[in-house]
């Protein structure tokens, strides 16, 4: 039998080289997660504090913002009878873990592929482990940081609602965000290395431009009309729709109005309606199909492109 | 093409067809964003390199294949082009679970433990969580690391740790091996133990596609051998004949003039660049050196794309034995700032009627005087010819 006489029909289909995903879920998860508890280990096991260190970070950054924007700098001058910014603490210390989820995810993913490039040349398994073993990693700290998250709201006076049933869902949408993130800057570093620098500032500017400090309230008032209390208002209300189609800062307003104080206003109360969430919804969406897009598209060449 | 061999049941376990990998090589890469919106218009130019071209051979499942070819050949590429590692044109169709030893240790974290580096790099080759759980401790057994296992690897010695690279790769159970050389790493004994592993997978009737320039290698081991030169095909068969093939030295009679001649393709722009030959005899000493330098010290400007030729020719006096010549190219100047090496690809054999043992055969006059008073017979004795 040479090559000649094989027969090609009956081999089914051929390989093409590496790519993104493969035919077996299970395999692929079992990759994934097990690279996320490996670098897990790593990152705690190593030290002797372990798992405190990682909380460390934000916990530190809470204690500078709280201090400052509210005992010094005194941002929330709230009018009497306004109870949004009742809990300030557990909101800014909520949005604070799950920013620090996005950044440290997405910031982690942009090397990823060319720190493990050695991987890539010399072993064929599904390309998409690397950035999605990392989104998961970053996924453990969001837990465990979610618990003390948790445990400051009820020691702040937040009592339990039914509403914290949507935790998995504002997660679950943040992950898909972040996800999709990975992907793309993962595949784009490998052609443009100063992503890096350039994604840092775009991360510095989503820090202060999400609801993270700012409470959305002031953010309504600051561009709703004139009124006594707001001399210094734009009058430009739709600019707070555009405001709210950021998706990360639909997924921290969510998150501060689902699960510390419902005085808050939703993103969709303040979009007007829950139609217009699909804006933000379709970004999330976006991102992800994009980033998947490219991945699926770079990953048979990333060997050979490093 | 020779038939496979003939108790083969169903489909072959390997087929490539028409095979073609291409590398499109920037000769300027650009690497940031700034660089592509500060010279949109400048595209980057490609040199196109044809690492494999149209290679087409099935393999048997049970059988012992081997590739081999000189370095650069494509050999490595067409390996990782099978491991799915480089996508390629053509079409590759492979059946059963592989396991590749291109490089071994490749995922080893080095300050994990033996244990969790072990599960890992077990299912990164395919394993599920419990198959890798469950061999870990005949890998461990295999490698003689019990003692170690809880050390982390970077305190593993280097034997060490190829060891445990080894037993975990060996220990995914694949139907379809392909094997690069890693065997010139360990020591001896620890060559043999792979060879050992190597044989009994091939009589437990597993596939392997083995990759060697080692041509003693080939014999041993291999059913039938592919023979790669410059990324084509040059012969699929018997491994004594690809041996052969693959050895072929011209032979040149002493006494005669000789050229060697070296094709450079240029990649890039070159202002008087210095060729050179160096033949290296057997002893690894460079008998005879030769450089564009006394004659040509200005040798002009290479375009990118053009190609050059360039000649050594002389008489050849070398002894008789085995020559290996190298190339070199250097940048203008001490002629160390090399551009490209060309060593040890080909060799060449010098003929003669009888070896004498010098270095050089140079004709020599040899003249007797005799008589009572020969002229010059005041010298010294000891710088007389020795007749």
């Amino acid at each position: 039998m040479s090559a000649g006489t094989v027969p090609y029909e009956s081999l089914g289909r051929p390989i093409r080289g590496p790519r993104a995903l493969n035919d077996d879920p299970a395999r692929f998860w079992h990759l994934t997660f097990n690279i996320a508890v490996n670098q897990w280990k790593l990152r705690f096991f190593g030290s002797a504090l372990g798992y405190l260190w990682q909380l460390v970070r934000p916990l530190l950054l809470f204690t500078v913002l709280y201090v400052f924007f509210t005992k010094i700098a005194n941002v929330n001058g709230a009018h009497p009878g306004d109870h949004s910014y009742d809990n300030y603490g557990a909101q800014l210390l909520g949005s604070i873990v799950l920013f620090t989820f996005f950044s440290e995810a997405t910031m982690g993913s942009v090397r990823c592929v060319l720190d493990n490039e050695a991987l890539v040349r010399k072993i064929q398994f599904p390309r998409m482990v690397i950035p999605l073993s990392i989104v998961l990693l970053s996924m453990f700290n969001l837990a465990l940081n979610l618990v003390v998250v948790f445990v400051f709201a009820l020691l702040a006076g937040v009592r339990p609602m039914l509403t914290w049933l949507e935790l998995p869902l504002i997660v679950a949408v943040l992950a898909v965000l972040v996800a999709g993130l990975s992907m793309l800057l993962s595949s784009l570093f490998i052609y443009f290395r100063d992503i890096q620098p350039i994604w840092e500032v775009i991360n510095q500017i989503l820090f202060y431009s999400s609801p993270v400090i700012i409470a959305v309230p002031a953010v309504v008032k600051a561009f709703g009309p004139k009124t006594a209390l707001s001399p210094r208002a734009l009058d430009v209300p739709w600019l707070a729709h555009v405001y709210m189609s950021n998706p990360l800062a639909v997924i921290l307003q969510q998150f501060r109005h689902a699960m510390i104080n419902h005085a808050t206003p939703s993103p969709a109360a303040v979009l007007g309606s829950d139609v217009m969430l699909l804006i933000p919804i379709g970004i999330v969406i976006g991102v992800f199909v994009f980033g998947f897009y490219v991945f699926n598209r770079t990953a048979p060449y990333v060997a050979e492109n490093l | 093409m020779p038939a496979i061999p003939r108790d083969t049941k169903g489909l072959p376990a390997i087929v490539a067809r028409e095979v073609s990998k291409t590398f499109r090589v920037p000769q300027e890469r650009k690497h940031t964003l700034k660089e592509r919106v500060l010279h949109p218009r400048s595209r980057t130019r490609h040199q196109v390199f044809h690492a494999l071209n149209d290679i087409s051979f099935a393999v048997a499942e049970g059988e012992f294949f081997g590739i081999a070819g000189r370095n650069g050949s494509g050999k490595s590429t067409l390996l990782k082009c099978i491991a799915g590692i480089y996508g390629v044109e053509g079409e590759i169709w492979r059946r059963g679970r592989v396991s590749t030893f291109i490089e071994l240790g490749v995922g080893f974290n080095a300050d994990l433990a033996a244990r969790d580096n072990v599960i890992l790099n077990g299912i990164m080759l395919g394993l599920s969580p419990r198959e890798a759980r469950k061999r870990y401790d005949s890998v461990i057994e295999f490698a003689e690391l019990k003692e170690f296992e809880d050390l982390k690897l970077k305190n593993y010695s280097s034997g060490m740790y190829v060891r445990l690279a080894f037993s975990v790769a060996i220990q995914v159970d694949a139907d379809l091996l392909l094997i690069d050389e890693i065997l010139a790493v360990g020591d001896a004994s620890f060559q043999q133990k792979c060879f050992d592993v190597f044989n009994r997978m091939r009589d437990s009737g597993k596939t392997i596609v083995f990759v060697t320039h080692d041509m003693g290698a080939l014999n041993r081991f291999c059913h039938r051998a592919l023979l790669l030169e410059r990324g084509s095909q040059v012969y699929i068969g018997d491994p004594q004949e690809v041996g052969d093939q693959g050895q072929r030295q011209p032979a040149v009679p002493q006494g005669r003039r000789m050229t060697l001649r070296a094709r450079v393709s240029f990649m890039v722009e070159v202002e008087d660049p210095q060729a050179s030959v160096y033949v290296h005899n057997e002893e690894h000493k460079a008998v005879l050196v030769a450089s564009t330098v006394l004659e040509h010290e200005h040798s002009g400007r290479f375009r990118s794309g053009e190609q050059a030729v360039f000649s050594f020719s002389f008489d050849n006096v070398l002894a008789p034995g085995r020559y290996n010549p190298v190339f070199n190219l250097a940048h203008r100047g001490s002629g160390l700032d090399v551009i490209d090496r060309f060593e040890g690809a080909f060799s060449f054999v010098v003929t003669a009627q009888q070896a004498l043992g010098g270095i050089v055969d140079v004709p020599v006059e040899v003249v007797v005087e005799r008589g009572e008073s020969v002229p010059g017979g005041d010298l010294p004795p000891s710088l007389e010819l020795p007749v």
